[in-house]
């Protein structure tokens, strides 16, 4: 009975959160802000920014209302990072069949992440299964397996797995041997093969697992589902940034996950969509699900034919074996 | 100590290599010395500017480095596990030879941990590996055994050595004081009582039996580095015995090799016989047939399995526009050609067994490489990568220099520890009828003399 209760509770708060969050997703669009905060209402200026917002629809706000950094606010200790946020067991469902490469999550993450435009932590594959399939958008996080390969490996606790079902790295432990990114299945995580170039000021930050900011030279980075931002009751960057509502966030505990527009019951969407872990033979139990690319919302071909050059080079040879 | 002729004839012959560091080695010395200076700015770049220097990415995240370190434990192998099992066996023939065979063990145990070092991004950091150790990782299971196994081994050596270095001591050789002194202490005070030969003869075999399965364990764990994880190539039952296997065949080779160079050098024609090139090439045929057997049993079953990943690795080494003829090089010249060369009268001489040898060893390397590499550029999902020093792995000089670094520090090893005890071991020789009657085949000078 008591155990409802807080089971109650708890998902009455994430739910006020979510729609917190929805909020400032729908009004802020692409860029994590600070709505309401006493400061940015002050210093409220004239000057309006077009924004779009995840239903499609172009809104116009007041540019003092957008913080452009992910903030980095609620910084806890390292000892704290390692154990996780009590209650939670956070879940993220990703909908192939609104995806259509438009990148926003991508350049969102790098954005908040201080990452370099090489870098991605989530990064957008064209898949085509078999010679038959068609081809389709698939973005990858970090699965954030509950028996990561990864974690097994690390030879010094420095990649951990929480109690609320992260997967994170402490690099400022890590000594960058590199183990768990050859262990990795999924190709997740990415090196510090030379001094990280980000801002100097960052650098003093105390760096701590929930924000995986500044980053080291010599160690190991991946995408850490923004636990940060969940301290705060906000979604994860690359989920509000979404134009398509593909990215699905929320706590596998009280059962809802959230696209920053609707909230829906996680097991009901898996249930009803056929929701699907990436490699499930693989055993690594990962806590990313996908819905089919079934009903897409967008030919293929919307994600590509707009690319820069460079970028239609990595998919130019899926594209090509598509259309034979 | 008394000598025995026999063994005086032996101190006698080799006492101006201990001696003496003549104007060729110094040259050798020099030399090495050199690589191992490029090596060392080389290592100063990677430390300075990162691991950007090198050609691992993302993707392949470790190299030659890796690699060689395999490569160096390998051949370690020669003296634990074929000193070792000889001694268990009391092969009487060995005894020529074994102080070469231990002193490869020393030297490239103390090399090959060196390459591991270099795959860490941040060696300032290496303290945590003691601080924060994790005992379900394969990299603190090696952290364990090689430690483990580098001691043993050097106690290994040093048991067969302490008769030696009271030889050296009592012989007042003309050496500075200070190796006079050196020697006085290793010797521990050994004057050849039946009670000391006792302890040496127990600690010996002790070693022997103990240094055996130690090394079986260090190879195995290594392989696990590969098979405990998830990825094509790598991820099979049987690389624990076949990455064993590996290195006590490459450790043969090695100690052929090294038989062959120390035998013409110092002219040891009459310690260093041609049966024992003989025996070790019988040696080498049947690990090498063994190693043939795991190879392709290995390769069949992926292949034949045809799973989407395990092809697609099988495809790399199979396609000559990939790895196809370097595949084909490990398995020719690192199982065929040594079989066959040993297997027909003909060439079965020293000189064919070492040439042998030398390609085995190489082919062996390559082997390595094609075990790290191809998977490594097979990740389970596409690459999708337009950067192509991420999507194929090419070393960079700083690789290839610090690779040929440790290979100068396994020769500038010799050459130093040559200068300070004998290759052929005197002590061993304990009675000239036993030396005469099993040592030796009849019509060889030897016997003759």
């Amino acid at each position: 009975m008591k155990q409802e209760e807080i089971n109650d509770s708890s998902r009455r708060d994430f739910l006020k959160t979510a729609a917190v969050a929805t909020v400032a997703a729908t009004t802020c669009g692409s860029l994590a802000c600070s709505c309401g905060s006493k400061e940015t209402e002050q210093a409220a200026s004239s000057e309006k920014v077009k924004l779009l917002s995840p239903d499609g629809q172009i809104v116009e706000i007041d540019s003092s209302y957008i913080q452009a950094h992910h903030h980095h606010a609620s910084v806890v200790s390292s000892a704290e990072a390692r154990n996780g946020i009590p209650g939670r067991k956070f879940v993220m469902v990703i909908d192939l069949a609104r995806c259509k490469n438009a990148r926003k999550c991508v350049s969102a993450c790098q954005k908040m992440h201080h990452l370099p435009e090489e870098k991605e932590w989530l990064s957008i594959k064209l898949m085509k299964d078999n010679e038959t399939s068609a081809p389709y958008w698939f973005p990858k996080t970090c699965f954030h397996c509950d028996n990561p390969p990864c974690v097994k490996v690390c030879p010094v606790n420095a990649t951990f797995k929480r109690q609320d079902g992260l997967v994170l790295i402490d690099n400022e432990r890590c000594i960058g041997c590199k183990f768990c990114m050859a262990a990795c299945p999924y190709s997740t995580r990415v090196f510090n093969w030379e001094e990280p170039k980000q801002d100097l000021d960052l650098r003093d930050m105390v760096a701590t697992p929930e924000t995986s900011v500044p980053s080291k030279v010599g160690t190991v980075e991946k995408c850490d589902f923004c636990p940060d931002m969940a301290r705060q009751g906000l979604l994860p960057d690359c989920v509000s940034a979404c134009p398509n509502g593909v990215f699905y966030f929320g706590d596998e505990n009280e059962d809802a996950v959230t696209n920053g527009d609707e909230t829906v019951s996680f097991t009901e969407l898996i249930r009803d969509r056929s929701g699907y872990r990436y490699m499930e033979d693989l055993g690594t139990k990962p806590r990313v699900y996908y819905l089919p690319p079934k009903d897409r919302q967008f030919p293929v071909e919307r994600g590509y034919d707009n690319l820069p050059d460079d970028l239609k080079a990595r998919f130019k040879d899926v594209m090509e074996e598509g259309k034979k | 100590m008394q000598l025995n002729s026999f063994q005086q004839k032996a101190f006698d012959e080799q006492r101006s290599h201990i001696e003496k560091f003549g104007r060729r080695s110094w040259a050798w010395t020099i030399f090495f010395l050199l690589w191992i200076i490029v090596g060392g700015y080389a290592l100063y770049l990677q430390i300075a500017d990162g691991h950007i220097v090198t050609g691992m990415r993302d993707n392949v995240v470790w190299g030659l480095y890796i690699a060689n370190f395999i490569f160096f434990i390998g051949i370690s192998y020669a003296g634990a596990v074929i000193s070792g099992i000889l001694h268990i066996l009391k092969v009487e023939w060995r005894k020529p030879i074994i102080r070469i065979a231990e002193m490869i063990t020393v030297i490239a145990t103390m090399i090959g941990p060196i390459f591991i070092l270099l795959c860490v991004g941040r060696l300032d950091r290496l303290h945590h590996l003691i601080l924060y150790p994790r005992l379900q990782s394969p990299i603190t299971w090696d952290v364990f055994a090689i430690t483990t196994y580098f001691t043993g081994s050097v106690i290994f050596l040093y048991l067969a050595l302490i008769k030696d270095f009271a030889i050296y001591r009592d012989a007042k050789l003309k050496v500075p004081k200070w190796r006079q002194k050196l020697y006085k202490v290793l010797a521990i005070g050994y004057r050849g009582t039946p009670s000391q030969n006792k302890h040496i003869a127990i600690s010996t075999n002790l070693m022997a039996i103990i240094i055996v399965p130690l090394a079986i364990i260090v190879h195995s764990v290594l392989s696990w580095i590969f098979g405990m994880t998830l990825r094509p190539g790598w991820h099979s039952t049987i690389f624990g015995p076949y990455f064993v296997l590996a290195a006590i065949y490459s450790g043969t080779g090695v100690l052929i090799m090294v038989m062959w160079v120390y035998r013409k050098m110092y002219k040891l024609y009459d310690y260093i016989l041609d049966k024992h090139f003989i025996y070790l090439g019988y040696i080498m045929l049947v690990l090498g047939a063994a190693y043939g057997y795991f190879t392709f049993s290995e390769y069949l079953t992926d292949w034949f399995g045809s799973e989407k990943w395990n092809s697609e690795v099988i495809h790399k080494l199979f396609s000559f526009s990939e790895y196809g003829w370097w595949f084909l090089f490990a398995n020719v010249a690192g199982i065929l050609f040594p079989m066959f060369i040993v297997a027909f009268p003909k060439t079965r001489k020293p000189g064919w067994i070492a040439i042998a040898s030398f390609f085995m060893v190489i082919a062996l390397w390559v082997k390595r490489y094609l075990i790290i590499v191809p998977t490594l550029e097979s990740p389970l999902l596409p690459m999708q990568d337009t950067r192509l020093e991420y999507v194929k792995y090419s070393p960079t000089w700083v690789e290839w220099a610090l690779t040929f670094a440790g290979i100068a520090t396994f020769f500038l090893g010799f050459i130093l520890l040559s200068k300070f005890v004998t290759i052929v071991p005197i002590s061993e020789f304990e009675t000239k009828e036993k030396v005469e009657e099993k040592t030796i085949v009849p019509g060889t000078e030897i016997a003759q003399a």
